[in-house]
């Protein structure tokens, strides 16, 4: 027995990732990591800022993703997210704009806990990004 | 009877009409494939955001304290309708159906006496309502700027929305906009997104119904619902944009193949009038001529 499952990352404007022979999948779920092998119980969960890293037997692949849902199902992981790029072709200028921005977010006064968490986590995921 | 040289120019003017209306629905039937391509290559997402919801709301047992997007305010007061039409014209019945349909909800609204609000996106919408509901239009957005659909455009009438609802400025929600069938065909259609309509969404995915599935949430339903509703409206409104835009050029295209085999009738037309009375007029010297020598 193959224990690879599918993966399907869409984005609203296309499939972004299609793959059926991947073995480990590390998704940011908002409630921390969780990795998922071949016949994970059906799950659904929300991602934070965070890097997917889908690994299968030829390669590594690591996605910085912002937000999004996903859905575990008959060995099928949906991944649905709005704001998704490969780490591989992550451009300097979009990252550093993005912590800029969300530092800018940060200084109001008027976000909530829950944003702050999520934002500080952002700011930190990309920091990591753009250091690589 | 118009002079010969009338003809001539008038002829002229239809075929370079022609001219444009021809390269007009070259043009279209280029962005139509990919509008086309931008639609199917959508789908999935709202897709699979519809049954990810539906698998949700199965599972949620406590409806009194769901999330109100889902089942809605409870009441049926204040209607807002999101009319989605294009910035451009020349593209046939394409805005005009949509405005009638939207029309027709719009008076079954005011006749039940409820209240109407009105949100329009695309610029020949608002120009077509604003005569007759200028009152009720809240907003009026357009995307001229912007080339490409994209999600981002639709996120901030998504946010907009959500916004209004949460203020409680209304409790009923239907998008108007045209689905695209083929390049002939696009169906005006009338959608509600809040409160959401299960009962359309359980004939898109029968063929999911049927085994039901216990999820592990985490975090537990309610919060994932509460995060995934306001995304799906985006979601849904990103989707009717799409079909909105593959429409809108499909229509276009028939419109200006209509308009380019009218105009070359015209000009068959009138090249036939012109070639006759340039026939009469010879004709006529000739009589003059022969009737001149005859009377020598």
């Amino acid at each position: 027995m193959s224990n690879h499952f599918n993966i399907d990352i869409v984005n609203p404007e296309q499939s972004f990732l299609s793959k059926d022979n991947v073995f480990e999948v590390v998704i940011p779920a908002v409630e921390g990591e969780i990795g998922i092998l071949k016949d994970h119980i059906p799950i659904i969960s929300f991602l934070k800022p965070g890097i997917i890293r889908v690994f299968s037997e030829s390669e590594e692949q690591s996605f910085y993703v912002e937000d999004g849902i996903v859905e575990f199902k008959d060995n099928t992981l949906s991944v649905l997210t709005s704001s998704i790029f490969d780490l591989k072709d992550a451009d300097k200028n979009f990252v550093s704009e993005s912590i800029s921005s969300a530092e800018a977010e940060l200084s109001k006064d008027n976000i909530d806990d829950q944003k702050r968490f999520l934002l500080n986590h952002k700011v930190e995921v990309l920091k990591s990004i753009s250091i690589n | 009877m118009p002079s010969l040289d009338d003809l001539r120019k008038r002829i002229t003017s239809v075929k370079s009409t022609q001219k444009i209306t021809k390269a007009m629905k070259m043009v279209a039937a280029a962005k139509l494939r990919k509008a086309q391509e931008n639609a199917e290559k959508g789908r999935p997402y709202s897709e699979k955001m519809n049954n990810v919801i539906l698998n949700l709301s199965k599972s949620i047992t406590d409806k009194e304290n769901a999330p109100k997007l889902l089942v809605g305010t409870g009441e049926e007061k204040v209607h807002l309708c999101i009319v989605l039409t294009a910035d451009r014209g020349l593209c046939g019945g394409f805005n005009t159906n949509i405005i009638k349909k939207a029309k027709s909800y719009f008076e079954k609204i005011i006749s039940e006496n409820k209240t109407l609000k009105i949100i329009t996106v695309g610029s020949k919408g608002y120009d077509q309502l604003k005569r007759q509901y200028k009152s009720y239009i809240v907003e009026n957005i357009s995307f001229k700027e912007s080339k490409n659909i994209n999600y981002f455009d639709a996120d901030k009438v998504g946010k907009i929305i959500i916004e209004k609802f949460e203020k409680n400025e209304f409790d009923v929600c239907a998008i108007f906009y045209n689905k695209f069938k083929n390049v002939i065909t696009q169906i005006p259609q009338e959608q509600q997104i809040v409160p959401l309509n299960e009962d359309k969404d359980d004939k898109d995915d029968k063929d999911d119904s049927g085994n039901d599935n216990d999820y592990e949430f985490e975090p537990d339903e309610d919060e994932i619902l509460s995060n995934l509703l306001p995304k799906n409206i985006s979601t849904q409104i990103f989707k009717a944009m799409l079909e909105n835009s593959a429409s809108e050029q499909g229509s276009r295209m028939t419109a200006m193949d209509n308009a380019t085999r009218n105009a070359g009738e015209l000009v068959d037309r009138l090249t036939i009038e012109y070639n006759r009375s340039r026939q009469a007029a010879i004709t006529k010297e000739l009589i003059e001529i022969i009737s001149g020598a005859e009377s020598l």
